[in-house]
């Protein structure tokens, strides 16, 4: 019950409502919990509501953090190169 | 998907597990408490016990909402509905809890109760516009996430007169019920602390965790490499016998959390003096009710359905397993006469749920 996805805002609706993508799928939510959401600005969705506002630069931020050190190199070429 | 499949990458999931194994000191182990259902699944789906060393284990905690319902909360719901003739909603995983008399919302349904599943509170409130002639009950349960969209449902009723709705209230609250488990006794060294949960309350509640019990947590978003990047944090702290509030979900949580949402939920409600928890037990100030002023949209209040305590099923473990001081597969009916299909306790309904999780995904390598 608690799962909630990153969904991009693609359209505001009245009154205070946007469409959302979430994976393919157009679904309308209810934006009465952030301030000024944008179109094209990414919000965390659960049960029909964006609890929050997903920051982009945080979130490059942390994929960077996943790949500190370690045998990544390695990892990667056991692995067939690319990733899946 | 953007934001979800990077997450899941797996080679970066082998990199971080490299650095785990290379940083976890052979000599100790590492108890580490996932509050949160939604972890509990990410842990369970992708496996990521297996990519652990033996001496860092998670420890399952109470964070699955219809879990930590006690199934008195259940029957007075059913109760509405079969004997007040209610129209009942709720959400999804709630339907399936078992209840007494060998009830859940879902058998009520079956026998002519008017239960109906819905999604968001924006539907409830829509039954009840639709349905001007009917009392329409909303079973609000939940942690702080799914506080704030009952907050909105009963605001909006009450700003457009709807009288013939109201809500059962069971909103419980996150660091209460980690208070509950470190007081409990069980042997942590960490939390990983909630995902989403946070992303409203913030990172700031979490701090007496760290200043008065000296236990690290590091909050975590629901993907894999989320929750194996917070185990590392963990195992550095337990390394440097560090006791801090982090934050590996820094995209969606910060030290304030959402204001907003927090104001909302201040307005429409307040404390209860306690709540009994499944497995938990009876805890002070760790449930919310509707405050005086928004009475008329409570339930218990309109209807006169008052909780009464049922003890759990005996051969159910769940009490332990919500406390931390057993796991699903020590509880002799789990996978035979309990399974998802036909649940005898709580922590086999939800895919949240820890008995759920291991049906589903860990019960074989857990097994062994
Ligand atoms: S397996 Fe079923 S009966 Fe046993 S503890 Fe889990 S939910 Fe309860």
């Amino acid at each position: 019950m608690c799962l909630a996805i990153p969904a991009r805002i693609e359209e505001l609706t009245t009154p205070g409502n946007a469409i959302v993508n979430l994976g393919g799928v157009r679904k309308e939510i209810s934006l009465a919990l952030v301030d000024d959401a944008a179109i094209g600005e990414y919000v965390i969705v659960h049960v029909g509501y964006a609890l929050q506002k997903l920051d982009q630069e945080e979130a490059e931020r942390t994929l960077q953090l996943f790949a500190e050190m370690g045998q990544l190199d390695e990892l990667r070429e056991e692995m067939g190169g690319n990733r899946p | 998907m953007k934001y979800v499949d990077e997450f899941r990458d797996g080679v970066l999931a082998k990199n971080i597990a490299a650095n785990i194994a290379s940083e976890a000191h052979a000599g100790r182990s590492y108890r580490l408490m996932e509050f949160c259902g939604g972890h509990t699944h990410a842990i369970s789906r992708y496996g990521i016990a297996d990519l652990l060393p033996a001496n860092v284990r998670m420890i399952h905690g109470p964070g699955c909402p219809v879990c930590v319902l006690p199934i008195g909360r259940i029957d007075q719901a059913i109760r509405l509905a079969r004997e007040q003739g209610v129209i009942l909603c709720t959400y999804a995983d709630t339907m399936r809890v078992p209840a007494s008399a060998n009830l859940s919302l879902m058998r009520a349904k079956a026998q002519g109760a008017d239960v109906r599943m819905i999604y968001s509170t924006q539907d409830a409130l829509q039954v009840a516009r639709d349905n001007p002639q009917r009392e329409v009950v909303f079973l609000a349960i939940g942690f702080e996430t799914t506080t704030p969209p009952t907050a909105v449902a009963v605001r909006q009723a009450a700003a457009e007169g709807l009288q013939n709705f109201s809500i059962l209230c069971d909103h419980v609250l996150t660091p209460a019920a980690m208070h509950a488990i470190l007081a409990g006794g069980v042997e942590i060294d960490g939390f990983v602390g909630p995902a989403h949960v946070s992303t409203v309350i913030g990172s700031k509640p979490y701090e007496p965790f760290a200043d008065d019990y000296g236990k690290p947590v590091v909050i975590a978003g629901f993907e894999p490499l989320d929750v194996m990047q917070a185990i590392l944090m963990l195992v550095r702290q337990v390394n440097d016998g560090r006791a801090e509030v982090e934050n590996e979900f820094t995209r969606a949580v910060t030290r304030e959390g959402n204001l907003k949402a927090q104001q909302l939920v201040a307005e429409v409600f307040e404390l209860r003096d306690r709540f009994e928890w499944r497995g938990l037990g009876s805890v002070p100030h760790s449930a919310l009710k509707l405050r005086p002023q928004f009475a008329a949209f409570d339930a218990e209040q309109k209807f006169m359905v008052e909780y009464v305590a049922v003890p759990d099923n005996k051969a159910c473990e769940c009490a332990a397993i919500l406390r931390g001081q057993k796991r699903p597969q020590e509880c002799k009916i789990f996978g035979t006469v309990c399974t998802p299909d036909n649940p005898v306790g709580s922590c086999m309904v939800s895919s949240e749920g820890a008995c759920a999780a291991h049906y589903s995904y860990g019960r074989f390598r857990e097994s062994a």
